[in-house]
């Protein structure tokens, strides 16, 4: 890779021994990419928190000895100071508040709260969500980003016109210390364009529709890039969240287009740029009810656990969920978990929202979510989800069978204990 | 031994060898696992067993560990190299990982678990290689030799 002065000096250790050791791993990053050069920026999220037991004996040796193995893959420990750019801390495992509902061990959240004050006196930013984007870190078309969570960089390429590949934890803790990433992939714009063109034949409008053809859609395409047309009503940032997650799940999507919608494509013309299109692909109901079946792996109709807001809820949809609420009660079997940043949770909090779900017996949440912490109430054998991505996740990681379905379908679960959803 | 030894010596053994390029450096040999599906690392393997996790995935419960990882490439989040990385602290990682797809995930994946990889083969190594051949990796050269199981390799 051709380096300038300023990375060579880095690379030499005369920025010190953090620096060096994050450009010998940009370095090893990117000659396995293929990368000929670095591009420098100035946005990170990435993931510094100590969250999990696999990294207890780690941090035994102090949060350099954490940094400098799990965030710059290297054996040494060597001292980390200041971030160089704007970084973020994005979804943790534990929440900082409601930890025992969640069930997680008390030194585990002494063990993250004395990592989140060692990382945040460094500079990075504790959002603690995997939407950064809803609270603050809203890059521009254009920006150069180095981000991690498939569901913010799909949202981040695709929505905004910012650029980021998928990173990863030891390459976002690299960037950080060096404002650079690898110029490949998403950084170039003639990676840009669409690919694969998608034909939408039947009307997708909600919530649950947009995470379905995006469920049906990833598995399909894989990494590759979808064009969109057809029978979409304008989309929200909550529409676009969910699609983005959901298609990032089943396939590893990056980058989509919609024109007319998203900033890179203002008609179908300059969504392909010129591109050879792969293969054209037709949603219809036939696709849509295969991508219905399968996230709904669940058989037993009782439901124990409702998990809403993956990726997290937007303040609207923390509305939406107190609302179908307001003045019931939970049936005694269901516990119902609704996650938000922790920003917006101060203006639920605020705004009585916290109190309508809680009066009803549900929780709200911060922080985390249950297929990052690995905790789900104890006992839990049938969850219901309005999350494509939770539905996707949950069976591997917890080994429970889940309900995939509407917000109001969710939420009569959570009030009668048991699944009523089913494809109109 | 000269390049023409070699081929003979390779006939000899019945080898095919598969020439792509590094993305990470070091030889390791052992038997091959082999998946047509792509691998997500977090939610997708578990990262103490050494074992792929995913629902209706094919190698559902199998043990990747000390084995030469043959697949697609990388899905999913953006988790794939930290707990890649993980399987290595724990030493339950692939000895070696042949892909086919370059992504930032299947990339960044190799560099941390430490352990020679290639991609970019002249042959698709997933209609050449089958579960339980044996599979030598020289990442520094990119160059991959199997053996068919029950060849005539001695």
């Amino acid at each position: 890779m051709k380096l300038t002065d300023a990375e060579k000096a880095m690379l030499d250790g005369r920025e010190g021994p953090a620096r060096q050791k994050a450009m010998d791993l940009l370095m090893r990053y990117g000659e396995a990419l293929g990368a000929e050069r670095l591009v420098e920026t100035n946005n990170v999220a990435g993931a510094f928190n100590a969250s999990t037991p696999s990294v207890r004996e780690l941090v035994k040796r102090g949060f350099d000895a954490v940094y400098s193995e799990l965030n710059l893959d290297s054996q040494e420990v060597v001292p980390i100071p200041r971030m160089a750019v704007n970084t973020c801390q994005l979804i943790t495992g534990i929440d900082n508040d409601m930890w025992q509902t969640q069930g997680i061990p008390q030194e585990l959240v002494e063990q993250q709260k004395r990592a989140e004050a060692h990382f945040g006196g460094l500079g990075i930013n504790m959002f603690a969500t995997c939407t950064p984007y809803q609270v603050g870190n809203v890059p521009v078309k254009g920006e150069h980003c180095a981000w991690m969570e498939s569901s913010a960089v799909v949202y981040c390429n695709s929505v905004l016109g910012a650029r980021t590949n998928t990173e990863g934890k030891e390459s976002t803790g690299a960037a950080a210390l060096t404002g650079r990433i690898p110029y490949w992939g998403f950084h170039i714009p003639e990676n840009r364009r669409g690919n694969y063109r998608v034909v939408v034949e039947t009307e997708v409008d909600d919530i649950m529709d947009w995470g379905l053809l995006g469920y049906w859609l990833g598995e399909i395409v894989q990494e590759e890039i979808p064009v969109l047309t057809g029978a979409m009503r304008q989309p929200s940032l909550i529409k676009l969240k969910h699609f983005g997650a959901a298609a990032a799940s089943s396939g590893g999507v990056e980058m989509y287009h919609i024109p007319g919608v998203t900033p890179e494509a203002r008609d179908e013309d300059e969504a392909f740029g010129g591109n050879r299109i792969i293969d054209t692909l037709h949603y219809g109901p036939a696709e849509r009810r295969l991508a219905y079946e399968r996230l709904n792996c669940a058989t037993d109709r009782n439901v124990d656990f409702v998990m809403l807001g993956c990726p997290h809820n937007a303040i609207e949809q923390v509305w939406r969920v107190a609302s179908l609420l307001e003045g019931k009660k939970l049936h005694p079997n269901v516990q119902l978990w609704v996650h938000t940043p922790r920003a917006l949770r101060e203006v639920a909090q605020r705004n009585g929202y916290v109190k309508m779900i809680t009066d009803a017996g549900g929780v709200v949440m911060s922080d985390t979510c249950p297929a990052i912490s690995r905790y789900a109430p104890k006992g839990t054998r049938v969850i219901a989800t309005d999350s494509a991505k939770q539905a996707h996740y949950l069976p591997a990681i917890l080994g429970i069978p889940v309900w995939f379905g509407t917000v109001t379908e969710c939420v009569d679960a959570a009030l009668t204990g048991r699944w009523n959803g089913g494809l109109q | 031994m000269s390049i023409t030894d070699a081929r003979a010596n390779d006939k000899a053994n019945d080898k095919i060898v598969l020439h792509g390029r590094k993305v990470v450096g070091g030889v390791a040999e052992g038997e091959a696992l082999v998946t047509r599906d792509t691998i997500s690392g977090w939610g997708g393997i578990n990262e103490r067993e050494g074992t792929v996790i995913e629902r209706r995935h094919e190698l559902r419960g199998v043990s990747f560990k000390d084995k030469i990882l043959v697949f697609p490439g990388a899905k999913g989040s953006s988790g794939y190299s930290a707990y890649f990385h993980m399987t290595r602290l724990n030493k339950v990682a692939p000895r070696a990982m042949i892909f086919v797809k370059m992504t930032t995930k299947a990339a960044l994946g190799a560099v941390v678990t430490h352990a020679p990889a290639v991609t970019d083969l002249d042959r698709n190594p997933l209609d050449v290689i089958e579960t339980g051949d044996w599979v030598r990796v020289d990442g520094d050269i990119g160059i991959v030799e199997v053996t068919k199981k029950g060849g005539a390799a001695t």
